[in-house]
């Protein structure tokens, strides 16, 4: 898994590749914790490059998800595709997060 | 059926990959989707991890995973030797909750079932037995 930052004047885009899985999950939530711990509390995470997510990931973004709920932030998802896409249908993610098709439609519904 | 991939190995996280790596290379082999491998990838993960977490953490014991392939049908059975643990039995999540009120974990099982066109378990004398099957289409809900 592979984690690049940049910096939008709203929110800090986070762009994701690689996997999301059991062994790699707690790097993301340990990453994007230390960017709450630095004043973040607006995020797009964009996914377009993630190739597989499983529940440890999906764990680890509720659980940073909860987090930046009490400081009155929160993660918007961008670019999702297959795999990944499906996963969160199934897991009723798209009801609890807001999911846009690119990075600016992201930052433009916050 | 004929058996096509068998690993057995200490059930530890650090043998996830190991792990996935031969159920992938057993489905491509007998010729599945990437699409449908990458359902295989996320049941296997999902039934391997509960066994690391729950079966017997402080002193892990073998896992032991085997795929076989018949009637067009891809089977992987996984064989643990923790304590009793039926992953069908599990109560479905609530997709309908919030971000506050969703608990942390509890979709995993619930993944395996949507993905896998069968799900059956079955407890042996001191070992856990979980079969997941795939057909060669996308399963449909």
């Amino acid at each position: 898994m592979n984690i690049a930052v940049k910096k939008e004047s709203n929110a800090l885009v986070v762009t994701v590749s690689g996997r999301m899985d059991a062994v790699t999950a707690p790097e993301f939530e340990k990453s994007i914790s230390g960017f709450i711990a630095q004043g973040e509390k607006v995020f797009v995470i964009n996914l377009s490059g993630l190739e597989y997510i499983s529940s440890a990931g999906l764990r680890s973004i509720l659980a940073c998800a909860k987090r930046l709920k009490e400081l009155a932030g929160k993660l918007i998802f961008s670019g999702l595709q297959g795999h990944v896409k499906e996963v969160f249908a199934i897991s009723g993610f798209h009801g609890i997060f807001k999911i846009c098709d690119s990075d600016a439609e992201g930052l433009r519904a916050i | 059926m004929s058996s096509i991939g068998h690993i057995k190995i200490r059930a530890v996280l650090e043998n996830l990959q190991a792990i996935m790596d031969c159920v992938t290379a057993a489905a491509a082999a007998a010729g599945f989707s990437a699409r449908r491998i990458g359902d295989m990838e996320l049941a296997v993960e999902e039934a391997v991890t509960n066994v690391f977490k729950y079966a017997s953490p402080l002193d892990p014991g073998e896992i032991e995973v085997a795929c076989a392939c018949g009637k067009g049908r891809f089977s992987i059975e996984i064989r643990d030797s923790g304590r009793e643990f039926d992953i069908t039995k599990l109560p479905s999540p609530d997709l309908s909750q919030g971000i506050s009120d969703r608990p942390i974990g509890g979709l995993g099982a619930y993944l395996i079932m949507e993905t896998a066109d069968d799900v059956t378990y079955r407890r042996l004398p001191g070992f856990n037995v979980l079969t997941l099957s795939f057909d060669p289409e996308i399963k449909k809900s």
